[in-house]
């Protein structure tokens, strides 16, 4: 039978071999190396910082949060979930994980967030992202890890980037969605009194979009710990660290330990980012009291608790 | 008074070639031939009026008819396609985006019809919006936001969300957010649309007793005609994206321009358009001491009426006497020329100029004319019940061509006279 590879065969993989061996690695490998100082500086002090903390205490802020925003049950599973972590020996490699995780959703969301906005805002530019991002979504990991190690070397940095390029697109989407569906009625209200798109933007589309946004975040974060493991392949510590070595001597016992490790992790992030992103229901969360709520653990209020009017 | 608002010939063409779509229209061609050949929608077709300052233009039409877009371009929301928008001397179709920001902080405010409060926003900082565009310090946002709070009575929820509301309160909100900014003109996008009846009506009355105090430029618009006559010192009705007829609520009302018009009109409640002064008649009364029953007498048959006011030496109406009690009294007393006073009913029922024919109803069951006031006491017109009524059914509507024939009366006589009273 004739099929076209019999007129012409491509040869696809030089092609890509020449550009990234001839041309990327040779011209930019400088420019890369530099790029990912900012994230070895935050993951850094990040990866210093958690495991600088005594375990009870950073267990105890941990419980605490997910009281404030998961609800009772949830505290008892952080306490009883970190106690076992430090009890199977693996609490060094948590802390260094969760730096990963924390150093990899900020760059998305760093990243994401502007992006998501630009491309709500202009239908050009979502036209562009949408295909990158779907890319993004559908590449195996392994495929970019090779020439993110040629171009960045071995180490935590590299496997963060590949770890942000393989979370970001959610919060692209859901910010991009979320600012998108923001009623129209509204936006116009807004143009009418005069507003700029930067005066829209901050006092309108954002907060109405912010739980459409912790959506994504909550995503991205779920993403970022799914790559733990595969980012370890690529010199990156931690849990997933664990999980490869025990891969590697099959060492079924260490495996699972680091396995669960990243199972208590996981499910305690979720459910935080989930509390936080729907902790009022009845109106929308403003920008500013996220943020307030993020960096301080103040009381907020319960569901419901807006004065009803008499 | 100056016209605040002019708007020129403007055009609005949604779709890729507006011009080629504004030279078929110049060529005669239709709305919907051009929609079927080029796929353009035409939106406005050379709309063309001016609001005097402090008036209400409202703008009439069903859905579809081109009014949201009319109105939208007003304050550059959409752009026309050609034409001019005149704000004093701005021009709101040609102003670049930063003078376009700049008319719309000063001088236009808009209501809109599903009120577009910011959900995540208390009542105070929804009305102070505005103002918080235009960079107005914080405290003075919250005292200009209050006081505009107060206008519309709702003070007191000035901390609350908008989810906390009702509707009606949720406009009036609206509308709060539009007056804190103090601008002179006010675009309102069917306020009252989105509002159960009982609601509306109470709003449109509010919005009355507002607008005699604020008297604000606004443009108004509503698919509803009642709502129209009530609320527009001028009305303008809206087809297919152009003016059918400009006018006041009578002359809408009295003489619609075609069959559209007219269709709108035979709905309408005709109690709430016309006032006592656009049927009464003049009051010819009889004065006490100087006139006799005979006089009296005589004067309803030449006037052909059946009955007459009657006042003092000093004007003061007193009283009325009908054709009736004179015609029987002179036969009980035999005597020729029975006095007045002997005669004169003294209950009679009143009314202002200014009170609207729904009004009347009561006043005019009883029988008798109604005798229009000034409120001192002395007379200016007469309202024949019958006047109302035949208002009120619309019955001169007979003379206007195009409008359906009205019923004709049993009584020719009558039906001459109230011609005549019509166009008094």
């Amino acid at each position: 039978m004739f099929s076209p590879g019999d007129l012409l065969v491509i040869p696809f993989d030089d092609w890509i071999n020449d550009f990234v061996r001839g041309w990327l690695v040779p011209n930019f490998r400088p420019a890369f190396r530099a790029a990912q100082v900012p994230i070895t500086f935050v993951l850094g002090w990040l990866d210093d910082f958690f495991n600088m903390l005594p375990m009870l205490l950073t267990t105890g802020v941990f419980a605490l949060a997910a009281w404030k925003w998961a609800g009772r049950g949830m505290a008892i599973f952080t306490l009883v979930g970190f106690a076992f972590i430090d009890m199977i020996g693996l609490w060094p490699q948590t802390m260094t994980t969760l730096a990963m995780i924390i150093t990899s959703v900020l760059f998305c969301a760093v990243i994401g967030i502007p992006v998501g906005i630009l491309a709500a805002r202009s239908d050009t530019t979502w036209k562009v992202v949408r295909p990158i991002l779907d890319i993004m979504q559908t590449i195996p990991s392994f495929v970019y890890l090779v020439p993110i190690v040629m171009l960045f070397g071995v180490g935590m940095a590299p496997g963060i980037i590949a770890t942000i390029i393989f979370a970001l697109p959610p919060i692209v989407r859901l910010t991009n969605l979320g600012i998108r569906n923001v009623r129209s009625d509204l936006v116009e209200a807004a143009q009418a009194f005069g507003s700029t798109g930067w005066q829209m933007l901050v006092d309108l589309q954002i907060p109405l979009a912010m739980r459409t946004i912790m959506a994504g975040l909550n995503q991205t974060l779920m993403l970022a710990l799914s790559m733990v493991v595969i980012a370890a392949l690529i010199g990156a510590g931690g849990l997933g660290l664990v999980v490869n070595t025990g891969l590697g001597r099959l060492d079924v016992g260490g495996a699972t330990a680091g396995g669960v490790g990243i199972v208590i992790l996981a499910i305690v992030l979720d459910r935080i980012t989930q509390g936080l992103g729907e902790q009022n229901q009845t109106r929308t969360v403003s920008l500013r009291e996220v943020l307030g709520n993020l960096i301080r653990f103040r009381g907020t209020r319960p569901v419901g608790d807006t004065e009803k009017a008499a | 008074m100056a016209a605040k608002l002019t708007v020129e010939n403007v055009y609005k063409i949604f779709g890729n070639d507006p011009a080629g779509a504004l030279e078929r229209l110049a060529n005669g061609q239709s709305k919907e031939e051009i929609f079927h050949e080029t796929g353009q929608t035409v939106g406005v077709q050379d709309a063309s009026f001016t609001v005097e300052e402090g008036q209400i233009f409202v703008v009439m039409g069903l859905s579809g008819s081109g009014k949201s877009t009319l109105v939208r371009m007003l304050n550059g929301l959409i752009k026309p396609s050609s034409g001019r928008i005149l704000i004093d001397a701005d021009d709101v179709a040609s102003a670049a985006p930063d003078a376009l920001r700049r008319i719309r902080r000063e001088k236009i405010a808009m209501v809109f019809q599903h009120f577009a409060l910011f959900p995540h926003r208390t009542i105070a900082e929804n009305a102070a919006y505005g103002l918080k565009v235009k960079g107005v310090p914080a405290a003075e946002r919250r005292r200009r936001a209050l006081a505009a709070l107060e206008q519309v009575g709702l003070t007191a929820w000035a901390d609350s969300y908008p989810s906390d509301l009702s509707g009606g309160m949720q406009q009036r909100v609206g509308l709060a957010r539009g007056l804190a900014t103090d601008p002179q003109i006010l675009l309102m996008d069917e306020p009252f649309g989105a509002l159960d009846p009982l609601i509306r009506r109470e709003m449109q009355d509010e919005l009355v007793v507002l607008q005699k105090t604020l008297k604000k430029t606004i443009v108004f618009i509503t698919h509803d005609l009642n709502e129209a006559l009530l609320l527009g010192d001028r009305i303008a009705i809206m087809k297919d994206g152009r003016f059918v007829q400009v006018g006041t609520a009578q002359e809408i009302v009295s003489e619609p321009a075609d069959d559209y018009v007219a269709a709108f009109v035979a709905d309408i409640d005709r109690g709430r358009v016309f006032t006592a002064e656009d049927v009464c008649n003049d009051p010819a009364p009889v004065k006490l001491g100087e006139s006799t029953a005979e006089d009296a007498m005589r004067a309803m048959e030449d006037l052909n009426r059946n009955a007459l006011h009657v006042v003092d030496e000093k004007d003061k109406l007193v009283g009325v006497v009908t054709y009736q009690d004179l015609a029987a009294a002179t036969l009980d007393n035999g005597a020729p020329d029975p006095v007045l006073e002997e005669v004169m009913i003294t209950d009679y029922p009143t009314a202002d100029a200014g009170q609207q024919l729904n009004e009347l109803y009561g006043p005019a069951s009883a029988g008798l004319p109604i005798a229009v006031t000034d409120g001192k006491d002395r007379l200016v017109g007469v309202v024949e019940p019958e006047a109302v009524f035949a208002q009120l059914s619309g019955e001169e509507n007979g003379a206007t061509p195009d409008a359906p024939a009205a019923p004709q009366t049993p009584q020719p006589a009558k039906q001459d006279k109230q011609e005549e009273r019509a166009h008094v």
